[in-house]
């Protein structure tokens, strides 16, 4: 077991990658039982500077002190030796193996070809008691949903006796529910003398968890202090460097001319179940209708169906009276709809073209794009520099391939072609997740605009603030049915938190 | 003393059998869809375009009828990969089988046969007394000439076509590009069946236009050089010219070596092309070059089974 960690210091870290100083002279240090969180934007250098603490990278220049004495830390295997387990943002977890299996795999023995598998499970045991973290050691990574895919990884650092806990963005792919559990099980962890290091950029996290806040910004410590002190708004200026104010709608919507209809609509998800269970629901002109649920209760499938990538068995789709129902995606693109996916990557661009390509994507097929077959160069090329100066993306130049953009960027692309195209129609699916708040904004600000320009807005979202802060009203949708529809209003969230759960009426559950 | 023009002349002429086929598979594969069938759819191609010009005497009607058949095993490959989402490796290598055992049984018949009919060399007015130059690159026949011009109609139809950019978007992000409104069943349906197309002409080129005879299993392992020689070219249409003539050089180099009674193991020869294309994907890497391998390829996709 490796000794218990008092304290540890990075000092002067410098990491550069070509082209870009990562980590600028960084000094963190974090005590025994401490939550520290690593704040800062998509790129400010969180994950380089915890690969360094990690091993995976040697920094170039920086020293790491382990209660007190100098260490070196060239791979993750030395990492475990000192008591460092790094949970990464993507799992590595192999799919066909057992959680049992994925955890031996990282046991060193000095049996050579004995997999002490009893061992392994007596340790899992152990920690799953201590922490009350139940895993079926015997199921299967695929089997899992990510909830428990991450309460795998927590198990195996904690079995291979990991005193720091670094999670990279944790709860990136976790529903509400698992954050609010993640978050109780590193504060009894904390109690129990682990020190975490906590990567997010989701302020109300790290407001919740942390004890101690560093700030990140382009590679630079530019903040450092604790928690408490602060308010989300002002862990949000220090993240930015600016005055941050999510958007929020003004004036309520009289809009009455509907757009999209859905009605009675029911379709199949890909476990073959219905997903969507009689769905009916009509957006305005000119209105932000925000869809709130758990995920999983058919939202997917909704966006899916409108945009005709799924078929539907039975009910109607009309957009701009026009019966869109079972059209093939094309044809619903020529008609106005606006799409922008729930996964940017690989839905919303192809991250091996450039920007300038992603941006044609829907318009490259009719003129003035192309003629008779033929791509437009020149034309292509002014509309494409344009659009990315008017939505301030930030690439090097429009050849620039979408895979080596932040996210807030790739949203950005996606966004220049579904509004430069003004469609009638757009749909909205989790637009800011994973987006640092910078990049929320300005979202926000894009959807908002869109709604003046008096386009139809379905939102769908799993975070209340977002949808109470630009929706004029918000569809509930539960088992792949409308719930309940609420107008904006003071008491709007308490409801929708009960809806959500699938209870319509208080008294009588009560 | 190897007469080095004869070599270029030879290599041109060789070259042209697998730029064809190359050509074929680097449509296909960039619509996402890996073709292993590209022997059997070469014998087959050069059975039938040799049977149709042995029975009708007309070259225009061989080279389609070879076209047909390629084509036709292009279909039935699309229909088990994207249809039936059969293993795109597993139905390739079946065509590879069937094409080799189908055409060997139809073809018996016409081992030994000669053509009344050939493709002759025309030679371009003014352009063919350069000397050197001349001699090597104006006096081929016609479907020579057509393979110099075909990787350019490709190159700018991938690159400044709406086609091209649909094609590769399928082959990169079939997801994606379909909820941007592709349809990318059709594409890659198309682009499955003129890459057997062009896979089924180099088999007429090989047995009516080069060798001017049938023989069983004659493509010797040619197809399996055009798969190397598509990752060789980084799947880009103008590095296959190169690649192609490289490799049409690199056989006649051996018959030469041989005339001349140069010791060369004939067996080491032929794996010549296979170390090229070690060697090459080594220097990509090395150079850091990006390789335009796309990121779809030999994945099923169908639209309705994501999870």
């Amino acid at each position: 077991m490796p000794e218990i960690i008092k304290k540890l210091e990075m000092r002067k870290i410098t990491k550069k990658f070509p082209g870009v100083l990562a980590c600028n002279n960084i000094d963190i240090h974090i005590n025994s039982g401490e939550i520290v969180a690593l704040l800062g934007e998509n790129g400010a250098g969180k994950t380089t500077l915890m690969n360094v603490l990690f091993g995976l990278y040697q920094p170039e220049h920086g020293e790491i002190f382990l209660n007190e004495k100098k260490v070196v830390i060239n791979s993750p295997r030395k990492a475990f030796a000192y008591g460092i387990g790094m949970v990464h943002q993507h799992f590595m977890l192999v799919p066909n193996l057992t959680v049992l299996e994925n955890i031996a795999l990282g046991f060193t023995s000095n049996k050579i070809f004995k997999l002490e598998l009893n061992k392994v499970r007596t340790k899992i045991d152990e920690v799953s008691k201590e922490y009350g973290l139940s895993v079926n050691p015997d199921a299967y990574i695929w089997q899992l949903s990510v909830g428990e895919q991450q309460r795998v990884e927590l198990i195996k650092v904690l079995c291979l006796g990991a005193n720091l806990l670094i999670l990279d963005e944790p709860t990136a792919a976790l529903t509400p529910q698992e954050t609010d559990e993640l978050i109780g099980l590193l504060k009894i962890m904390a109690k129990k003398d682990r020190s975490i290091i906590f990567i997010s950029h989701k302020l109300n996290e790290v407001k919740a968890v942390s004890d101690r806040v560093c700030v990140l910004r382009n590679g630079s410590l530019v903040y450092e202090g604790t928690t408490p002190e602060h308010s989300v708004s002002t862990l949000a200026e220090k993240m930015a460097g600016r005055e941050i104010s999510m958007p929020t709608l003004k004036e309520k919507s009289h809009a009455t001319s509907p757009i999209l209809e859905i009605k009675n609509v029911f379709a199949k998800g890909s476990m073959g179940t219905m997903a969507l269970d009689g769905f009916t629901l009509t957006v305005n002109r000119g209105e932000i209708v925000g869809i709130a649920g758990v995920s999983g209760n058919g939202q997917k499938e909704l966006a899916d169906v409108i945009n005709g990538i799924n078929h539907i068995e039975s009910g109607q789709i009309l957009l701009n009276d026009e019966d869109i129902t079972n059209k093939a995606p094309q044809k619903i693109i020529n008609k106005g709809m606006g799409y922008i996916p729930e996964d940017r990557m690989h839905e919303g661009t192809i991250p091996s073209f450039s920007v300038k390509e992603n941006i044609i994507m829907k318009d490259y097929n009719h003129p003035p794009l192309s003629k008779n077959t033929f791509l437009q160069n020149k034309i292509i090329e002014n509309y494409s520099s344009e659009l990315i100066n008017n939505f301030d993306i930030k690439c090097p130049d429009n050849k620039t391939s979408c895979a080596s953009l932040s996210g807030g960027n790739v949203q950005k692309v996606i966004l220049a072609r579904e509004l430069s195209r003004k469609p009638k129609m757009l749909i909205a699916s989790y637009p800011i997740r994973g987006l640092d708040i910078g990049a929320a904004e300005y979202v926000h600000e894009q959807l908002l605009e869109a709604r003046s320009e008096n386009i139809g807005v379905l939102l769908i979202s799993e975070e209340l603030d977002e949808l109470l802060d630009i929706c004029d009203r918000i569809a509930v949708i539960y088992e792949g049915k409308t719930l309940d529809i609420l107008d904006r209003d003071i008491d709007t969230k308490s409801k929708l938190g009960l809806l959500m759960a699938g209870i319509k009426d208080e008294k009588k559950v009560i | 003393m190897i007469d080095l023009i004869t070599i270029l002349y030879a290599a041109i002429a060789s070259g042209t059998i697998i730029l064809y086929a190359t050509i074929g598979e680097i449509i296909t594969e960039r619509s996402g869809i890996l073709n292993l069938g590209v022997e059997g759819i070469m014998l087959m191609g050069a059975f039938f375009g040799f049977y149709v010009a042995y029975t009708t005497e007309s070259l225009l009607l061989a080279i389609i009828g070879a076209a047909i058949i390629g084509g036709l095993m292009g279909l039935i490959h699309a229909f088990m990969t994207i249809t039936l989402q059969a293993n795109q490796v597993v139905s390739g290598l079946a065509l590879t089988m069937f094409g080799s055992g189908a055409s060997a049984f139809f073809g018996i018949n016409m081992v030994g046969k000669t053509l009344k009919v050939s493709f002759e060399a025309i030679p371009i007015p003014f352009f063919s007394k350069i000397p050197v130059l001349g001699e090597v690159i104006f006096n081929h026949n016609i479907l020579v000439y057509c393979a110099f011009i075909l990787p350019l109609i490709v190159w700018f139809i991938f690159n400044r076509t709406k086609w091209g950019l649909a094609l590769r978007s399928s082959g990169e992000e079939p997801l994606s590009s379909e909820i941007m409104g592709i349809k990318v069943i059709k594409v890659r349906y198309i682009a499955t069946i003129v890459g057997g197309i062009f896979i089924g002409i180099s088999g007429a080129y090989l047995s009516v236009g080069y060798s001017k005879l049938w023989v069983e299993g004659m493509t010797a392992g040619r197809g399996w050089i055009t798969i190397a020689l598509v990752i060789f070219a980084n799947w880009n249409p103008l590095i296959a010219y190169g690649g192609a003539y490289l490799f049409g050089g690199l056989t006649q180099l051996g018959l030469n070596l041989q005339k001349f009674n140069i010791a060369f193991p004939i067996v080491l020869l032929k794996s010549i092309p296979y170390v090229f294309t070690i060697l090459f994907l080594l220097f990509i890497s090395l150079k850091g070059k990006r390789s335009n391998l796309p990121k779809a390829l030999g994945e099923s996709y169908f639209r309705e089974s994501r999870g």
